[in-house]
């Protein structure tokens, strides 16, 4: 039998996994399944490989997306850490921060896939380094929270929150430091 | 070294103590994965960059306290000995992924053991806490008073679109997994298990089982956990995570009650066979220890043994692990010792117990 990745070796390795509730059998080679990760001990790991194998194989998935150019995407270098987006894409890691960045054109679809349609983040805001960034949500809170009771006719209760916005706008903005390694 | 001040040093003190729904639910674990701004992921890091990382932790944090989790102690995994690691990965205070590093790589442990903090493992840190029981909520909560802690000193690698940046995309936005281990013998007894887990899987949660590997669960011991974290609040995750537990708690009630109601006689000799195998077996491999714990558990629960404590499921478990044995043996033993080993660990277990 082939090794059903890469059809090159024979598959010496027949792994039961365990993927969405079902029970598969794969049969690799030794090269593959290092690759995907099949031999890797920690849990954590063995089921996002479940997750992504076939995700970063741009070829089926890239092609369709125009946001992403699959030769540009191969050979963009991210300059702070060296990785290149095809060895991301093989690896299925980023090797620093900033690739978040380099790579970023490319990203969207991935995250679509790995969080259910999801690109943004909605969650905690880092409390000491960006001050603004939840003061900014918070508005945004607000704001949203005043047009629901202006449009439910709740005016006293609308006045309480244009209050609390006007509070927040008249506080002194500090920028947002970010940048620095250690506090 | 008596058995009974093993288990002390063994079983962690949170782990002894009652939490809410621990009839079903054994613990509950919330994990945040950070990374500090402008160094590098371990995965392209090299030591002098990662040392950054782990002289930071050491210098803010190692023996500090924070709230009740006192006095942070520092284990570096270049210095640990591999039985020492194994260890930890038992009592699952340190991954399998951070025994394979040694560069920079290392663990904060808190006093209680409920709060560790992996350095330099797939991201720079991985902090981690535990809670007996059912308590999510509460979880996050200390989680994130801790994480507010840590960024008083740290930078953290973050970005307003994409979150906390972690290495694996699998990980970004929240950095949050939050995971609930269970006791389902009735639900996995009648077969309803493998029904619910693609159901479960469909609302981004991911089953699996505790022990043992790919799809098999040790001891009807399930791990759930969510899939998602970008894109959702932590807390909208937690209350997706905390219904699902609910509903599957209240079906494995179901379950147990049914099961006593139609099959009392069944259940009873089952269970029975299962404490005499536990009590008087010379010879035991780790499946069948874990089969006979959680029938003995199950047995508990719904009252036909009343003279055994409820947390011998949760300690023996994790005391018949191939580190344990040995460490309690003091020596390096092969499988077969290891079963012999482990069949009388378990009877010594079991003599401590009254009746
Ligand atoms: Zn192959
Ligand atoms: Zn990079």
């Amino acid at each position: 039998m082939d090794c059903e990745v890469c059809h090159e070796r024979p598959a010496t390795l027949h792994l039961t996994n365990f993927i969405n509730g079902k029970k598969t059998e794969v049969h690799v080679c030794q090269h593959c399944a290092q690759e995907k990760g099949y031999l890797e001990t920690d849990e954590e790991t063995y089921s996002i490989h479940d997750l992504l194998s076939g995700l970063f194989n741009f070829n089926s998935t890239f092609t369709n997306h125009q946001e992403s150019n699959t030769q540009e995407a191969t050979h963009k270098v991210c300059k702070h850490c060296g990785i290149s987006y095809q060895q991301f894409a093989k690896i299925g890691k980023f090797g620093c921060g900033e690739c978040y960045r380099e790579f970023s054109e490319h990203l969207n679809p991935i995250f679509r896939r790995v969080h259910s349609g999801n690109t943004v983040h909605r969650g905690k805001i880092p409390k000491r380094q960006y001050v603004n960034l939840q003061k900014k949500r918070l508005l945004d809170d607000y704001r949203k929270e005043l047009q629901r009771l202006i449009e439910q006719e709740k005016f006293e209760e609308a006045a309480e929150v244009r209050d609390k916005i006007k509070a927040i706008d008249q506080e002194t903005v500090v920028e947002d430091r970010n940048k620095d390694g250690e506090a | 070294m008596s058995l009974q001040s093993f288990i002390n040093e063994a079983i962690s003190p949170w782990m002894q103590e009652d939490g809410p729904d621990n009839d079903i639910v054994m613990s509950t674990r919330v994990r945040l994965a950070r990374n500090f701004s402008n160094v590098p992921f371990p995965l392209t890091a090299n030591k002098e960059k990662l040392s950054v990382v782990s002289n930071t932790l050491k210098t803010h944090f190692e023996n500090q306290s924070f709230e009740q989790y006192e006095n942070l102690e520092f284990f570096s995994m270049e210095q640990m000995q591999a039985l020492e690691k194994r260890v930890l990965v038992e009592k699952h205070l340190i991954s399998p992924h951070l025994v394979e590093k040694d560069l920079e790589s290392g663990v904060l442990i808190s006093n209680n053991e409920q709060v560790s903090l992996m350095i330099n493992e797939e991201d720079h840190i991985r902090l981690q806490l535990y809670f007996p029981g059912l308590q999510l909520d509460r979880g996050l909560k200390e989680a994130f008073r801790f994480d507010d802690w840590l960024e008083e000193k740290i930078n953290y690698a973050f970005e307003e679109k994409r979150g906390y940046l972690t290495s694996c995309p699998t990980n970004a936005g929240t950095g949050l997994r939050a995971s609930v281990m269970m006791h389902l013998p009735a639900l996995t007894l009648t077969r309803k298990m493998s029904k619910m887990i693609p159901a479960i899987n469909q609302l981004g949660l991911v089953v699996r089982g505790m022990y043992g590997e790919g799809s098999e669960a040790l001891g009807n011991i399930y791990q759930i956990s969510n899939q998602i974290t970008l894109g959702r609040s932590e807390q909208d995750i937690i209350e997706d995570l905390q219904s699902v537990v609910e509903k599957m708690i209240e079906r494995e009630r179901f379950a147990r009650k049914m099961l006593v109601e139609q099959s009392a006689l069944r259940l009873e000799d089952r269970i029975f066979r299962s404490y005499g195998t536990l009590k008087y077996s010379r010879i035991m491999e780790s499946k069948e220890a874990a089969t006979c714990l959680s029938d003995l558990r199950l047995g508990i629960d719904v009252g036909y043994i009343d003279h055994l404590s409820k947390t011998i499921l949760n300690e023996l478990m994790v005391l018949t692990q191939p580190g344990f044995l040995q460490q309690y043996a003091k020596e390096t033993l092969n499988a077969q010792q290891r079963d012999i080993r482990r069949a009388s660990i378990i009877r010594e277990r079991l003599s401590l117990e009254k009746g």
